[in-house]
């Protein structure tokens, strides 16, 4: 018994229970269905609601191995350990890697010769070889079976850890059938984050929203993909991470109507209660200097979305700072400052000459006053 | 000759793979800003069109070729060196696969984003096994001041020119992110004497060449004093850069960031813009990067936001102790402004050529004469109604609509033996294709096949306006030896009457609020009948009056109907609804597999005389 959604470390992290019955595993899994548990892993802790369990059944063996299958730049590796079934970290020295470099051919990889004398030597080198061909043929990016343990002649996975490329889904689609990618384990979507997410399923552009703290009172509304980050970071090393109050991205030239739709989530998220301390909230519009999306263009739907919230954004004392290059950026940033004109909610608009972060040290500088 | 650690020169020559029409026009307005000799993309490759394009050398028009194939283009092209691969993520892979096999091309950049990991990492192995150079995927590519961009780096011409990067400064830049390329190449210009090269490798986790084998490329380069970077979370490879650093091998001040510091306050794994940008270990995360490269002696920033500072500094600096000598400013010779920009800007205005008052394609839906389509279906207009809208421009009533509705039906086919469908018949036998038959049929069509309806409204029309009365009319029409048009059938008489022209005049009765033109006609019909009993108004007769009445009440002036007259707008209803006919007689004649019409010799008089008369 144990959860399936995508973390390890189960055992580690009290979340494994063997050898039961079905009254025990019905008594196991009621405790924890739909409770919030906090995790530990290799990328720090991560919390999030148990939702997904799986029951497998015992199957007696004679042999638990570690295999694993890994990729970098240069080659994949295969890795076994005759130690399976533990923290493989821990019996590290006991592991064989056999380098496969990037462009040889599966079918000629060596593995009877490197691998350690184990039981079942031969059947274990040939499930090795051709599990390797499936793992280059199929487009896994990692496979990692422990255990793996040998039972009435043949290898049965006792615990899996698979990683698709879905990037490679149009190559691989009749291989892997109908596949759905699972979210990370972590806190749920939200339907504002939901939304955003359907919306960008919907278009060959990108539109991202990840709510971070929707009492934090900066807000970025942030174009690019590697300018977002960016944005974020600024207000995190400028030590206001706890006051951020999203991630998100708009890019790849996305039309008026979905910069509108993605705008008017993000206000709504932003506008619903005033600060409790009367202080004002802080829309970031950012953006580095675009190579080919017109500028202007897609402010139009910002604008739209602005214009719309007018009285929300001046009950929530919104303060707005406007950054952006590229195509067509004067007109843009003029329809900007008319706007904020129109609307009667205060709007600084800068370009190019001004660098890049630069509204955000402002917007943090008056924060903090 | 060029050196190893260039790939790009003022002669660099290149191919671009796909259709970018605006990508190859922004490298040769590159080209001309910087006084390039030569354009740099000799060839587009295009695998569905061969021939050439037209793009712009300055104010002069060039023909750049489209060849279908890459390896014909190297072949053609020995010279060029570099491939601007746009091919689409299904393609990309093989397209770089091929150029790494052709022996002239050395730079690859692939533009494409979503490139399946492991054919990423086959790129990148085979361009090491060949000695070559990958740039991407998934990136904008990069540019080489003064001398050559790929593809849509460096963005507009607004742009090239606010960061001079018509001329080479002291900087070498690298980035994973292509997005921020020109924000990068803008700080670099504001703090320095400008770009030298700047290249993006691009976002995904695996590119085909790295930040550290640009660095160290630059390194070699004697003009390149300073360089910048700009990494980003995930990945191990800017250890790589601390440890060179460190091991000597780049030996310039280096000024680097790697963004993706705000990760720590996210919660779970948050998937940013790109598609590497992701730590899987603490190790892979900005914050462990930036103070591995700020150990190893990297000038690193304290966040992005002093980035600026810090190139500004160190470029300062460098100035002062005497490595750089600040590069001499430039003019670039102007580029006029696209037609479409200055346009879009309200800088020109042009007098149109054509002008179109019946429809317009341009909006989410497209209208006839106003009405969108969808409502053209919804209110069910039908054919007669689109034809009040594209041939009348008006929105005509019901009746009206069904009116035309039964004039089509009624025109649709008269049998095998007119002259239209007889020619549309012997041009299928003759193995002609629909077109030809249906116009070999329609090309009848005219004065004597079809052309009473038009004649009709016009004689009739002239009896009814002249004041004539019916006897006078005919006597008049005798007199001026002309036949009245509409009048005449082969069977049908006033006893035996055509069920096609009652159906008519009872609809017309029906629903018309008058039929005067009709009234006339009937009226004319009793002077001839007299004469002989099947000089009686004809189906063409029929309808030609009727038209007419329906044109009045639909209130066009007289003036109007004798243009659409002249026009010949009742022979179009003959055109429309017969064309029904004569395509249903083709398709018959090619279902039925019909051999070669040859007309019968003994239906032919030959009475050809013994020799020709002589003249002269």
């Amino acid at each position: 018994m144990k959860p399936d959604q995508l973390f390890g470390k189960r055992g580690k992290n009290k979340l494994l229970l063997l050898d039961a019955d079905l009254q025990a595993a019905v008594a196991w899994i009621g405790e924890r269905m739909g409770k919030e548990v906090t995790i530990e892993g290799a990328g720090g802790k991560t919390t999030g609601v148990l939702t997904h369990f799986l029951i497998e059944p015992f199957a007696p063996h004679d042999a638990e191995y570690y295999l694993a299958f890994t990729s970098s730049r240069d080659a994949d590796t295969i890795h076994f350990s005759p130690q399976g079934g533990v923290d493989i970290e821990s019996v590290w020295n006991t592991v064989v890697s056999i380098e496969v470099p990037v462009l040889t051919d599966p079918a000629k990889v060596e593995v009877l010769a490197k691998l350690p004398n184990v039981p079942h030597k031969e059947t274990v080198a040939a499930f090795v070889q051709a599990l390797y061909g499936i793992y280059v043929d199929y487009h896994f990016t990692y496979l990692e079976f422990n255990p793996i343990a040998f039972s009435h002649g043949r290898l049965l996975p006792l615990d899996t850890v698979a990683k698709l490329d879905d990037t490679a889904a149009f190559q691989c689609a009749d291989k892997w059938g109908p596949i759905e990618f699972p979210r990370p384990f972590g806190r749920p979507m939200t339907p504002e984050e939901a939304y955003v997410e359907s919306l960008d399923a919907k278009t060959g552009a990108s539109l991202k929203l990840t709510l971070l703290n929707p009492d934090g009172r900066v807000w970025l509304l942030v174009a690019g993909g590697g300018a977002s980050v960016i944005y974020a970071d600024t207000v995190v090393d400028l030590g206001l991470g706890r006051g951020l109050a999203n991630y998100g991205e708009y890019s790849g030239d996305p039309s008026t109507e979905l910069t509108y739709e993605y705008t008017k989530t993000l206000l709504d998220l932003m506008t619903r209660k005033p600060d409790p301390h009367g202080r004002p909230k802080y829309l970031l519009i950012g953006g580095g200097i675009a190579n080919f999306t017109d500028v202007a263009k897609t402010f139009t739907g910002i604008i739209q979305a602005l214009e719309e919230h007018k009285d929300k954004l001046r009950k929530n004392h919104v303060k707005i700072y406007v950054r952006r290059g590229g195509p067509n950026y004067k007109e843009g940033l003029e329809n900007m400052r008319r706007l904020g004109e129109r609307i009667g909610v205060p709007l600084e608009v800068y370009g190019p000459e001004t660098h890049m972060t630069r509204i955000v040290s402002l917007a943090l500088e008056e924060a903090q006053r | 000759m060029r050196a190893d650690y260039e790939l790009f020169t003022v002669d660099t020559q290149a191919f671009i793979y796909g259709e970018q029409l605006r990508a190859a026009q922004r490298m040769l307005d590159f080209d001309y800003l910087c006084r390039r000799a030569k354009p740099s993309v000799v060839a587009l490759v295009t695998p569905e069109r061969g021939g050439f394009e037209k793009l712009f050398w300055g104010t002069k028009e060039i023909r750049i070729p489209r060849i279908t194939n890459l390896t014909e283009a190297a072949a053609r092209f020995p010279e060029a060196d570099v491939l601007v691969n746009f091919a689409s993520q299904r393609s990309a892979y093989d397209v770089t696969v091929e150029a790494l096999e052709i022996p002239t091309i050395r730079t690859i950049a692939v533009i494409a984003e979503g490139i399946p990991e492991r054919q990423s990492r086959r790129m990148a192995a085979l361009a090491k096994a060949n000695g070559k150079w990958i740039i991407g995927p998934a990136t904008v590519g990069g540019v080489k001041a003064g001398c050559f961009k790929i593809g849509n780096a460096a963005g507009t011409m607004d742009n090239i020119r606010e960061a001079k990067l018509f001329r080479p400064g002291s900087v070498g830049f690298v980035s994973v992110s292509g997005g921020l390329s020109n924000e990068a190449y803008n700080i670099v210009a504001r703090a320095t004497d400008g770009l030298n090269e700047g290249i993006a490798i691009g976002g995904d986790a695996f590119p085909g060449s790295t930040l550290l084998e640009h660095l160290l490329r630059f390194e070699q380069n004697p003009a390149i004093k300073l360089l910048v970077s700009l990494g980003e979370v995930g990945g191990t490879k800017e250890y790589e850069i601390a440890e060179a650093v460190k091991a000597g091998k780049i030996t310039r001040p280096l000024v680097m960031w790697v963004s993706g510091t705000c990760a720590k306050v996210l919660p779970g794994q948050v998937q940013f813009g790109h598609a590497g940008a992701r730590a899987d270990s603490a190790a892979e995360t900005a914050d462990a990067k930036n103070a591995a490269l700020r150990e190893a002696g990297v000038i690193v920033p304290k966040s992005f936001d002093d980035y600026g500072l810090r190139i500004k500094e160190t470029y300062d600096r460098l100035v002062e102790a005497g490595p750089i000598v600040p590069a001499a400013d430039v003019t670039p010779p102007s580029i006029p402004l696209d037609y479409a920009q200055a346009r879009a800007e309200g800088l020109v205005r042009r007098p149109t050529n054509f002008v179109s008052t019946i429809c317009d394609e341009r909006g989410d839906v497209h209208t006839y004469c106003g009405v969108p389509i969808n409502r053209v279906i919804e209110e069910r207009y039908g054919i007669g109604g689109v034809i009040g809208l594209l041939w009348f421009k008006k929105d005509i009533p019901p009746y009206a609509r069904e009116f035309i509705d039964i004039v089509l039906q009624i025109i649709a086919d008269h049998g095998p033996a007119v002259s239209g469908a007889h020619n549309t018949i012997v041009a299928a036998r003759a193995g002609k294709d629909l077109i030809s038959s249906l116009v070999s049929g329609i090309l009848t069509i005219g004065p004597r096949f079809g052309g009473a309806v038009n004649g009709a409204a016009e004689h009739f029309l002239h009896g009814l306006r002249s004041g004539l009365a019916p006897r006078q009319f005919v006597d008049e029409m005798r007199k001026r030896n002309v036949r009245i048009q509409g009048i005449g059938h082969r069977l049908h008489s006033l006893e035996n009457p055509d069920a096609r022209v009652e159906l008519m005049k009872a609809f017309a009765r029906k629903h018309f609020r008058g039929t005067p033109l009709l009234d006339y006609a009937l009226a004319v019909e009793q002077v001839t009948t007299q004469k002989k009993g099947n000089l009686i108004l004809n189906v063409d007769g029929c309808i030609g009056v009727l038209l007419v009445d329906l044109l009045v009440e639909l209130r066009f002036s007289d003036e109007e109907i004798d243009e659409m007259i002249r026009a010949g707008l009742f022979n179009a209803f003959f055109v429309l609804g017969r064309s029904v006919g004569l395509i249903g007689h083709y398709f018959d004649q090619v279902r039925l597999e019909q051999d070669l019409y040859r007309h019968p010799l003994d239906d032919i008089l030959y009475d050809v005389p013994q020799a020709p008369e002589k003249v002269g």
